[in-house]
Order: C-alpha cells, then structure tokens, then sequence
C-alpha cells in the first residue's frame, strides 16, 4: 500500500520534470541557460571556496574558544559573552557584511572577514552549551578514575557535548552558505554576481543562472553536514540515532 | 452497578494480533471498590480502559447501572466517569481551582457552582481552599497533586470511577495516609469504583473485591478475604504470596475473633474469689481486673491468688496493652509480639471490657476458614485458649 | 560626527524605511502565523505527512534568501509583480513556516501523553483538548518560533532592498553602490537595533503569554 504509494509519487514527479523539460526545451530556455555555463562552473567554485574558506576558518576559532569559554576559570567572562553571543545572532548578515565594507573595503577579505563573524556565533555558543551540558556525575566519574583536565575533555566532554557542536556547525554553514551570495556585493564574487546582475539587468535567466545552482549547493552542503554529524557523533549521545 | 459482559480486545501489532483481554465477565456492585490485580501485561489496564473507551472494546458490552453504554456517546460517558491516573494528568496551564472545576465547567455549572464545589473537594482532601485554591500544579508535592486528581475526578459527583494506578507514584509513607483519607472518603461517597493495582498490599486494603488477572484472562475474581484464604490455582497462591495467611490478618477485626464468655475480677473482690473463678474457667494463669466502669485495668496472677490474702484491688499487676474492637488482627498479633504476649482483653469505643482475644483465637479463625465447614464465628472456650500460655 | 550628521539629515527616511520594514515583517510573519500553525497542529494527526511537510519546509529554508528571491522573480512577473514588495513578503511568508510549523508540531506533538489521556477521561472533545489543554501548553515554543521567524527575517528583509522591497536594506544598498559609508553603517544598525529590540520584546511578550503554572516554581 505505502511502496504503491510512493511509487505513484516518483512517477508523477518524473513526469513533471519531463514535462518541464520538454516546455524548457521547446522555449529555448535550455540554451539560453547553457549560454552561461563557463560562468556558472568559474563561480560556483568561487562560491564553494568562499564557503570553506570562511566556514573553516570559524570552526577553527569558534570550537577553542567555546571550550576555553567552557572552563571554571572564564565563567564569569562565559554569562557575559555568551549574553554578547545570543545578541550578535540577532544582528542580520547583510549588516554584518555592509560593517565589514564600510571599515576593510572592498574585495574578498572583507568578504571572508564578514561570512567568518556571521558564521562564528551559533559554533561558539553550542560549543559551549553543549559542554556545559554534559551530565556532572560523567565529569566526576572521569575524574574520579584519575583523567587530567585534558583526558577528560577530549575523552568525555567533546565527544558527549558533539551532537549540539555538530548542530552549531550546520547552523552556521546554513548561515554562511545564504550569506555567500551577498558577498558578491561587496567584491567576494561567487554565484551573487549572476543573481544581482540578472536583477538589475531584468535578465531571469541570467538570475537563474545563479540562483538555481546556490540553492542547490545550499541544499547539498547541509545535507553533507547533516551526514557527516551522523556518522561522527559516537552512537550513544547520538539522538537521532539512538531513536532507532 | 458496573456489569462487564464477554468484554474482549485483540490488539493487532506488527507481530500478528495479541489478545490483551478475553472474555472478561465481571460485575462491581453499587458503593464497591473491585480492584483489578495482576502482573503488568495481563490484561488489567486494558480492561479498565475500555469501560471509559480510552481504549475501544474489540468485542463485549459495558452496562452502567443497567444500561448498556455501547449507545451512549463517548464525552456523555466520560464525564459521568470519574478518571484517575498513576501519572495524575492535572493541567499544568490550569490553576488547582480551575483544574477542579474543568468537567463542571464543561457541563455548563455557572460560576458561583463550580467555585463552591472546587472548594467543599479541596476540603474534602484534606486541602485548604484558601491556600491551594489559586496555586498552579507545580507548585504542590506528588501527594498533593494526587488528592487534586480525586478531587477532579469527583467534580460533577459521577457515580462511578475508574483509577489506574492512582497511588502508584506516591512514597510508601504517604501512600498509606491517602490510601486511608480516599476509603474514609469512600464510606461517605460510595461510588463504585474500579481500581487497577499490581501491589496485592494495597488491594487487600481498599477492595471489597479484588480480580485477578493472567494473560488477559480474569483468574479469579473473589473478596480478599476469600482470595487470601481460597486462591483458586498456583499462579494465584504466588501472586498473593506465602504470607497470605499474615495478609488477611488486615481484613478480619478484633471483634470477630473475640471471647466474648469470661471471668473477671473487680477491686473488692478477695484474692479467694479470684482464684475460685481461675479455677472455675480453667485458667492457667490469671483472670482480669476491672474497675467500677468495666474497664479493664489489671490482671491477677493465679501464683498471688493462691498464696496472698486480701483484695484483689491490692494484689494486681497493670495491664500492658489492649485491643479494640475495631483494630485489625494485624494490630492485635502486633501487640502480642511487642509485649510477648498471648493474650489481651478487647475494650469498646468507651474502654470498657466485651472480650478477650487470644493468639489461639486468630490461629483458630485463620485456620478455620481453610476448612470451609466451619464456622469462624464461633469463638473457642476460653479455658482452652489460655492453656497455650 | 559625519555620521551623526548624516542621521539627523535623514531622519524623516529613516524613520519611513523603519515603519515600511517593520510593517512587511509584520504582514509576511502575521500571514505564516495564520498558515503555519494550523499546519503544524494538523500534521500531529498523521506523521508521515508531518515528515514531509518539516522535511519541504527544511529544505525551503536552506535556500539562501537572494536565490529564492531569483528563483522567485520570474515566476511572479509572470502576474506583474516580479520584483518590489510582493516577492519579498512571500519569500519571508515560506522562510517563517519551518520554524513555526515546526514549533507548533513539535509542541503539541510533545503535549504529555498522560495529560492527553486524563483531558479524554474527563470527557474532553478533540476540540476541547486543543483549546484548553494542548494550545495554551504549546503557545510558550509556538511563540518561540515566531521570535526565530520575525529576528530571522529581519535580515531577509534588509536584502529585499535589492528587489525593490524597500526598507531599511534600501540605505545599505545605496551605501554600496554609493561607496558611501555613512549610508552603509547607518543601514547596518539600524536593521541591528531593529533585529536586536525586537528580539528583546518578542521574548517578553513570550514571557507573558506563558501560562503562569508553567514557570511558577515551588
């Protein structure tokens, strides 16, 4: 009953796209889009650069500086930073982006610059939540049977505290790969350029030239996110695996 | 009151289809509690369930005072059934005022009824109105929510109620005080009230009768006392465990055990009466003192009888201990083992004396049930219940 | 001193592109609130529909907000309405369902199973149940989601600028093709103030809808 289902669905789907392939096909949509293709291709790895460039660089800063912020000894700066995180969240990327011109100028550092900050956040603040939250009776327990400080954070607290890291992560990259296209505006390029030019330009092919591929990519890349926090939060303080 | 006819669910399940109730035939009498008893899985809860259609019958009927409810439709019948459940349910959102007052309320009482009513429950659960009656759920203890739950459940006055489990998750301590409040409660309201438990203590305690079900069969379905004395195959002895003989000692009063042909003494009677009468009932050891209020308040010891002189007033050891009449076997066998003990003379609500009971007596009436031939009323000679001593 | 200059010179827009911002927050969010949650409670009552629906709704918000915009243009000129405030309100109308149909599903879907069961005990309709049992359970993360959708849209808003939306991103995108700094900077806090206040008062609106047995402690 449901298999029937589902396969009724699939085929329904596959005739829609086929249909509108065909409809493409027929207006010449198809070529016009083609006409665009070396510039898709140059830009969409732009595009891909600029998301691993600033995406990693904010993994690489926000997970030690959650940890540190984690620590008994920065608790009191923590309540304080974590109150400047939760309203730094709130402040929109676009903004973020238009400070980072107005003070660096024009070109892919202040680009890379603003997609880093934006991105940096919600690592930071699960980082440090999800540290936080890891159960007092596991920390006693691995200090009760002789781990330093270190031992225990990498053999306790991180791998329990993982999911919500994991879920700061994919947060952020969803936050960095919608910024990717603003930064075309202030010089970063990637496939921004094709969207906003097609806008001014009133070309909507030229517009979906760029804004089909950067949904896509969006699309992917949270998904590979999505499997790669799957398979690397250990099984048992995994949720979504633990359901099954 | 409620009547359970052929009542049967068959659940289906991704394994094939697993019968959690066959054929259940019962009935509760009007003003009764019946608590249904069993391991967990055995059909109890599923039962229950299916009298409010929390969970729909695959088959058999429910009649409510007669009428078949299978007509009735499902929100008329909820709310003329009171429901309790283990995890107490109360609404977080609600204030306790409005928590009480919710079926009221859904039956369309005006205002100025509802409040009064939510009031007289709260007073009626040993809660005061002025206090808990604007507090929020979450404020109260486990045992205070679970009085709130009774209350709800009593709201619109229905006749019948049905509880799941409801003192299962309550401390020891205070399960027994509200387990005492609810029956105290009950000897005013008398609902007829189906009761699920897996604890055989509690159902002892609160049943006029108890079912007892395996596997979604209803085993055997008697009077505690009848089920402790009579268990009907093996699985039901287990259940009710190897002390079931000490557990019926919960049901039975001092009064159905009690001699109620004695001798006793009063102050100004001689040492040599005394011993007469010692003699006269075939006493062992001593025959008790009264005073001029026919309470009991010593006893005088043969050996003193025999080789003092004088008044019995004079020559009288005090009394350690007695029993009412009302005070279960369970209380009276207690003392015993306290005081080291066998015997004790049994006072009324005014303390004055009507009997006596002895460690023979309760073995005897215990014992005598077994035999179903005879009859437990009739106290053994007081003579021969001494000779133990 | 430029800068605050600049501010006093342009107050009246500023104030003008404050109130149309607001305004198309509100009426796009106002318009999921009224799709969403009646989404989100419906799909309680079946949860493969509720998949697919998260799942849809999951994968609308992934798609950066220029793109859907881009994607979105050709298909509304197709009515006359391929660029200015139409695409915009239905862009941030798509992006506020995931967080508000999931809110709302997850919400009442988490409604205690024994509170379920003692509101049909006492004889609850399902309609009865939603009113005074589940809804006023779920408002408190109902209201959460809404603070996502409203803070998060703030900022898409801010980009609709770029299509003719108006609003606060209109002095961030002349700052930029102007060069012009003050512009630039004046944009980004304001639409940060914006996001930051509203934020703030969102979550004590949130705080008084909350119904008082929920956070009142022993």
């Amino acid at each position: 009953m449901t298999n029937q289902l589902k396969q009724t669905y699939y085929f329904v789907l596959l005739a829609c796209v086929f249909a509108l392939g065909v409809y493409l096909q027929g207006a010449g949509t198809i070529d016009d889009f083609l006409y665009y293709q070396e510039d898709i291709v140059y830009l969409t790895v732009q595009h891909i650069e600029l998301v691993l460039l600033s995406g990693g660089l904010a993994i690489l800063i926000a997970i030690p500086v959650g940890v540190l912020l984690s620590r008994p000894r920065f608790q009191k700066v923590a309540e304080s930073a974590m109150q400047v995180l939760n309203v730094g969240t709130t402040i929109p990327t676009l903004a973020i982006l238009a400070l980072a011109m107005s003070f660096l100028g024009i070109g892919t550092v202040p680009a890379v610059f603003g997609l880093t900050i934006a991105s940096l956040l919600p690592i930071v603040r699960n980082t440090y939540i999800g540290l936080k939250e890891v159960p007092a009776h596991l920390k006693e327990a691995a200090s009760g049977i002789g781990m330093t400080e270190l031992q225990m954070l990498f053999q306790v607290e991180i791998p329990n505290a993982l999911f919500v890291i994991f879920a700061g992560i994919r947060t952020a990259l969803a936050v960095n790969v919608g910024t990717v296209p603003l930064a075309f505006l202030i010089g970063g390029g990637g496939l921004g350029e094709l969207i906003f030019t097609g806008i001014d330009l009133d070309e909507p092919i030229m517009m979906l030239a760029g804004a089909i591929p950067t949904a896509m990519l969006a699309i992917a890349i949270d998904s590979v996110v999505g499997a790669v926090s799957y398979v690397t939060v250990p099984k048992g303080c995994n949720p979504i695996r633990a359901r099954q | 009151m409620i009547k359970i006819d052929k009542l049967t669910k068959i659940f289906e399940t991704p394994n094939g289809p697993v019968t959690a109730a066959d054929h259940i035939e019962m009935e509760v009498p009007s003003g009764e509690i019946c608590v249904l008893l069993g391991p967990s899985g055995c059909g109890k809860t599923t039962t229950l369930k299916m009298v409010n259609r929390i969970i729909p019958a695959t088959s058999g009927k429910i009649y409510l005072g007669g009428e078949d409810t299978s007509g009735m439709d499902t929100v008329t019948l909820r709310r003329n059934i009171g429901y309790v459940i283990q995890q107490i349910g109360l609404f977080p959102n609600m204030t306790i005022s409005e928590n009480i007052a919710v079926v009221p309320k859904l039956l369309g009482w005006d205002k100025a009824r509802y409040m009064t009513r939510a009031k007289e429950l709260l007073e009626m659960v040993a809660l005061d109105p002025s206090i808990f009656l604007n507090r929020y759920p979450n404020e109260l203890s486990g045992g205070q929510q679970q009085r709130i739950g009774v209350a709800r459940a009593l709201a619109a006055d229905p006749p019948v109620m049905l509880m799941d489990e409801p003192f299962g998750a309550i401390d020891p301590i205070n399960r027994e005080v509200i387990q005492d409040e609810f029956l105290k409660m009950q000897q005013e309201l008398n609902k007829t009230i189906m009761f699920v438990s897996h604890d055989i203590d509690e159902a002892v305690k609160m049943a006029d009768r108890i079912a007892i079900f395996r596997d979604g069969h209803l085993v055997q379905y008697d009077t505690p006392d009848d089920l402790l004395a009579h268990p009907k195959d093996d699985f039901v002895k287990n259940f009710v465990g190897d002390d079931r003989a000490l557990k019926r000692l919960r049901l039975v009063t001092a009064e159905s055990v009690m001699q109620t042909t004695f001798a006793y003494v009063k102050p100004n009677d001689t040492l040599a009466e005394a011993l007469t009468k010692i003699d006269a009932y075939g006493y062992r050891d001593a025959v008790i003192l009264v005073n001029d209020l026919h309470q009991p308040i010593g006893y005088v010891p043969k050996a003193t009888a025999i080789n003092m002189k004088g008044y019995c007033g004079e020559h009288y050891v005090g009394l350690k201990t007695i029993a009412r009449t009302t005070d279960d076997l369970r209380k009276v066998a207690s003392k015993m083992f306290t005081h080291d003990i066998v015997w004790m003379p049994c006072v009324d609500e005014n303390g004055r004396l009507v009997g006596e009971v002895t460690q023979r007596g309760i073995t005897h009436y215990l014992g005598a049930t077994y035999q179903r031939d005879t009859s437990p009323s009739q106290p053994q000679p007081l003579h021969q219940a001494k000779e133990a001593s | 001193m430029d800068l605050l200059n600049f501010t006093i010179d342009n107050l009246a827009l500023l104030g003008t592109l404050t109130m149309e911002h607001i305004s198309l927050v509100a009426l796009a969010v106002g318009l999921a609130i009224l799709t969403g949650v009646p989404i989100g409670i419906l799909i309680t009552q079946n949860e493969r529909i509720a998949k697919v629906v998260l799942y849809v709704a999951s994968i609308i918000i992934t798609i950066p907000s220029i793109a859907l915009f881009g994607l979105m243009i050709p298909l509304l000129s197709t009515i006359g309405h391929g660029i200015g405030y139409v695409p915009a309100v239905i862009t941030v109308l798509l992006y506020s369902q995931l967080p508000i149909i999931r809110n709302t599903y997850t919400a009442i879907h988490n409604v205690e199973p024994s509170l379920r069961e003692a509101a049909r005990g006492i004889g609850m309709t399902p309609f009865q149940r939603l009113k005074m049992v589940e809804i006023p359970l779920a408002i408190p993360v109902i209201m959460a989601g809404v603070r996502t959708a409203v803070v998060m849209n703030i900022g898409v808003m801010a980009i609709a600028a770029y299509i003719g939306a108006g609003g606060l991103g209109v002095f961030i995108s002349r700052g930029i093709s102007q060069s012009d700094p003050r512009q630039l900077i004046v944009g980004a806090i304001a639409v940060s103030l914006l996001a930051i206040i509203t934020d703030y008062g969102l979550i004590r609106l949130q705080k008084r809808l909350t119904p008082p047995g929920l956070t009142a402690a022993r």
